[in-house]
């Protein structure tokens, strides 16, 4: 028996989402994101000293859909951390704000506005791994 | 498209005590404040998932580029 090719997707997607402490699914890149939603909710976890995955769900329109299938969210951005969806682009600015992002992600730092969300100029303090590609 | 009255209109029919405060400049790009008693005891990704389940599959991000949102107990 042969595994339906989107079956096998979303095995990968859940996989990614389980591998990785702390995931992001985003248009585009931290470096070059291609949505404002995304671009500031990569900015508020650049600017975390947290490392994070990042999945650019542009190239092929099923990572989205199964993704949202899987997650029981419409929308991009989405984060999870350990697995769990911790939101969208609202949500997370939201707790950016109140610092319970960075507790979320035991990690210093956080609260007060969130950052803006611009090209970052220089080599971005992170490690991207697309696991999806 | 759909207007700031509508979306409005479709969240305050859709959950029990809603009352929504919606904007958008475009009719494409929302953004809205949703206070309703129903988010009572909610984490803050069900309480979106509350307001995002009143709309059909691919409605977000379609017609309805974005909604961004705040939601709130009374």
């Amino acid at each position: 028996m042969t595994e339906q090719p989107e079956q096998n997707l979303r095995d990968q997607i859940a996989a990614a989402i389980r591998d990785n402490d702390v995931i992001l699914f985003m248009k585009g890149t931290p470096e070059q994101p291609m949505c404002g939603f995304s671009a500031r909710t990569s900015a508020a976890l650049q600017s975390l000293p947290v490392e994070f995955a990042a999945v650019d769900v542009l190239p092929d329109p099923r990572i989205r859909q199964e993704l949202s299938s899987l997650s029981n969210w419409p929308t991009i951005p989405q984060l999870f951390v350990r697995g769990e969806l911790v939101g969208g682009a609202d949500i997370v600015a939201e707790m950016y704000e109140s610092g319970q992002l960075a507790e979320v992600l035991g990690v210093e730092g956080g609260g007060g506005p969130a950052p803006a969300a611009e090209e970052p100029s220089g080599p971005a303090p992170i490690q991207i791994e697309n696991r999806l590609s | 498209m759909a207007t700031a009255a509508e979306v409005k209109q479709r969240i305050e029919g859709g959950i029990e005590g809603a009352s929504a405060d919606v904007r958008s400049d475009d009719d494409v790009h929302f953004s809205a404040r949703v206070t309703s008693p129903a988010f009572d005891g909610l984490s803050l990704v069900e309480q979106h998932r509350l307001v995002y389940s009143l709309f059909e599959e691919g409605e977000l991000g379609g017609e309805i580029h974005a909604l961004s949102l705040t939601t709130e107990t009374p």
